[in-house]
């Protein structure tokens, strides 16, 4: 069993948990993700690593309630346990396993959108704890739906820190393309690579703009999975010519060479459940949704 | 009443009625009564020289056992069997006996072979239901070994090293321990709780101890496992992998399945279980394209999830690799056979959903490398079948997972792992492997005599 240590609502549907699982706190990098199972009945779930502490043996999962299996996670209060939790599964992002001194030539553009703030959250700590120059843009709906603005600040300063909101509500108003256009084109600002991970349409308006500016980018992809390992192939999508597996290829691919359009379109697979859920909050609200 | 016994043929096993198990998840094969198993038994001739024995991966005493249940001694048969199988109440109901020990059968010649794997499912079935278990005799020897996957090789493997007095951690990337044995082959062939479960508590009454939720590869590399967790011999035992599929248009639409993951959602998640969340579409017309056990597997669920199913293959009925019974009882519930038959192409609607599938007619040319016709298309052939889901059953490539992250450990062109056939040794020191990570998809009862003899050879690297 794996014990939940702390739960908190950060916003509307959308929750922090600290959890108790060794075998992925002590190995977890940025850029991998975990599954959780609420209940012996339940569905594997994959959700993003927000935070992980390998002395404490705990890791930090940030999630939305999307279908049934998201909402037993939800009802679970600290103290409770979840009857499975497993990772690390995917590959860590490209930059922990290249020369530190590579990395630190560069210059990294994070962005987040909405609930995939939170995977950025620890690629931007690594990357400054690294000491590795990164600037990060969260993107969300509104004011209300903002998630982890302060825990980025903390982590990476708040001058390179920048809120738009899709309402005005808070800070900029307009989508995360707007601020990267602002940052380039009118600040100036250069960028060797971007990380770019939030609701497929947004990685997918994204990508076409760090193309048209000449910055690769990493966007995570978040298909619908059953194990997590290699096994199933429910998460293939197209990149480049090639069918790959987000769940041992991935879940970070390049963004340039990714079928967004064919992602999303396999999204609605299940038409009355999880996939179809999931797609409709993205593509209603931008901000909201992604489950992992 | 005694049964009377024609000696050309086998004494028939009551089975679940055609029209009625076609629309539930009860098992097929209700197996043989007492009485039966012992009428069967006699039809044994006790060779000298037992080729059945020879059919067999693991080299179960089957004249031995037989012998015991024929003088009523079903727990000596039982016992019998275990010297050199931990599943046998698996094996007697998924092992290819017809290719196997009853291929070999001398019975066989004239008449129709000895039942001895309905008569093996019997021993270890009569056994459970009366709380016999496999009993350790012999104390541990200090030494520790991990396997990696809780499958039939890695169960194997780890119920003859704990024979052998090993202490063995089997790791699981899975919720549950089994492998294929949960999570692909049906509930209506091999019942869960009841068989799988009840097998792998024999193995953990050993004194193996199972680790879910570990992913080695990932939490924990192998090397890691030798150096800082005081392993002294790995066995990867960690399955055949990722499914293939075909590479025609139309494969990525809605409702484009491979076996792998329709299966596991039907048998591991349990989805055609109302008190399991899984979601599981299920089609009004499926095609399920292959033909070998998994294709099976996959159209008899599809069928039971209430489903019109037809199986699409490429070669004839002859070629067909599935189990002549699994073949047969597909055929008995009503599913269709597209022989000769291959598909090009996936027909999608405006919203990218399946709705059918393009093949063409094939016929059968010259033997290819694997000794079988090469089938042909025929020019001119192609027709369209309806239908709203596709299961593609292919075959899979092997989980990089291991290799990827195993210095030093070679793999061949096919990415398999290497390992001698023999010994299950690889090519990094104290590390073995066996089963579909080293031979690409094979059978339960191959994987799990390649977890014998890796078991021997661990023993052997270790004395």
């Amino acid at each position: 069993m794996y014990k939940i240590l702390e739960a908190e609502v950060l916003a509307e549907r959308t929750y922090k948990m600290i959890v108790e699982a060794p075998n992925v706190a002590h190995a977890c990098e940025p850029g991998q993700f975990l599954i959780v199972r609420a209940e012996e009945e339940s569905e594997r779930i994959a959700l993003t690593i927000c935070d992980f502490d390998r002395v404490k043996n705990t890791v930090t999962i940030v999630f939305q309630t999307i279908g049934e299996s998201s909402y037993k996670i939800a009802e679970k209060k600290a103290g409770d346990s979840f009857a499975d939790v497993v990772g690390p599964l995917g590959n860590p992002a490209e930059y922990v396993n290249e020369p530190i001194e590579e990395v630190r030539k560069r210059h990294y553009l994070l962005v987040g959108g909405g609930l995939g703030t939170a995977p950025v959250y620890p690629q931007a700590k690594w990357l400054k704890e690294h000491g590795v120059d990164v600037d990060v843009i969260i993107g969300t709906k509104s004011k209300d739906t903002l998630i982890m603005e302060q825990e980025m600040i903390d982590a990476v300063g708040e001058d390179h820190v920048f809120v738009t909101t899709d309402d005005g509500s808070y800070k900029r108003h307009g989508m995360v393309t707007t601020v990267i256009e602002e940052l380039v084109k009118e600040q100036g600002k250069h960028y060797d690579m971007c990380v770019s991970i939030g609701p497929m349409i947004m990685m997918k308006f994204c990508v076409k703009l760090t193309k048209e500016l000449g910055i690769p980018t990493t966007v995570s992809m978040n298909p619908i999975m059953v194990d997590g390992t290699g096994m199933c192939g429910a998460c293939r999508l197209v990149v480049g010519d090639e069918v790959k597996f987000a769940c041992v290829d991935g879940p970070e691919f390049d963004g340039f060479k990714v079928d967004f359009d064919q992602a999303m379109k396999r999204m609605k697979l299940y038409k009355t459940e999880e996939g179809r859920r999931l797609l409709e909050y993205q593509e209603k609200g931008g901000g909201g949704c992604h489950s992992r | 009443m005694a049964i009377e016994v024609d000696m050309m043929k086998k004494v028939p096993v009551a089975e679940q009625d055609a029209k009625e198990r076609a629309k539930n998840f009860d098992e097929v094969c209700l197996g043989y009564t007492e009485e039966e198993a012992r009428a069967e038994a006699t039809r044994c001739l006790n060779c000298k020289n037992p080729k059945c024995v020879e059919g067999c991966p693991v080299r179960i005493d089957i004249p031995g056992f037989i012998g015991r249940l024929k003088d009523g001694d079903n727990a000596g048969a039982y016992e019998v069997i275990g010297e050199a199988s931990s599943l046998p109440a698996i094996c007697g109901r998924v092992c290819p006996q017809e290719t196997q020990c009853e291929g070999n059968c001398i019975r066989g010649i004239k008449g129709e072979a000895v039942s001895i794997g309905k008569l093996e499912r019997f021993a270890a079935d009569w056994a459970r239901k009366n709380g016999i278990r496999p009993v350790k005799k012999t104390g541990n020897n200090g030494k520790k070994v991990a396997i990696v996957g809780a499958g039939p090789s890695g169960l194997t493997c780890a119920g003859d090293l704990a024979k052998l007095g090993y202490e063995v951690t089997i790791f699981e990337a899975l919720h549950k321990a089994g492998g294929v044995l949960v999570y692909g082959i049906p509930e209506f062939r091999l019942p869960k709780d009841e068989v799988v479960a009840a097998e792998i508590e024999n193995v953990k009454a050993l004194g193996v101890e199972i680790k879910t939720d570990y992913i080695i590869g990932r939490s924990e590399t192998v090397e890691e496992l030798m150096e800082k967790e005081g392993f002294d011999a790995v066995y990867i035992a960690s399955g055949a992998g990722l499914p293939m599929f075909m590479h025609i248009p139309g494969e990525q639409a809605l409702g484009v399945y491979s076996a792998n993951e329709y299966l596991t959602r039907a048998n591991l998640m349990k989805a055609y279980r109302d008190d399991y969340d899984t979601p599981i579409n299920i089609g009004k017309k499926t095609v399920v394209v292959g033909g070998g056990n998994v294709a099976m597997d996959a159209a008899r669920t599809a069928l039971r999830l209430g489903s019109d199913v037809t199986v699409v293959y490429r070669r004839s009925e002859q070629e067909l690799p599935a189990r002549a019974e699994e073949v047969h009882h597909a055929k008995e519930e009503g599913i269709g056979f597209a022989l000769l038959t291959n598909p090009v192409e996936i027909l999608e609607d405006e919203e990218g959903v399946v709705k059918g599938i393009r093949v063409i007619k094939m016929e059968l040319g010259e033997p290819d490398a694997s000794g079988r016709r090469r089938p042909v298309e025929i020019q001119g052939s192609e027709y369209e079948i309806e239908c709203d889901t596709v299961i593609m059953a292919l075959g899979t490539t092997p989980n990089p997972l291991i290799s990827g992250t195993t210095k030093g450990l070679e793999t061949n062109k096919k990415k398999c792992i290497v390992a001698d056939e023999e010994t299950g040794a690889t090519s990094k020191k104290g590390v073995f492997a066996g089963g579909d990570c080293a031979t690409g998809a094979a059978t339960v009862i191959l994987a799990m005599g390649a977890g014998r003899k890796a078991a021997k050879g661990i023993h052997e690297y270790l004395s």
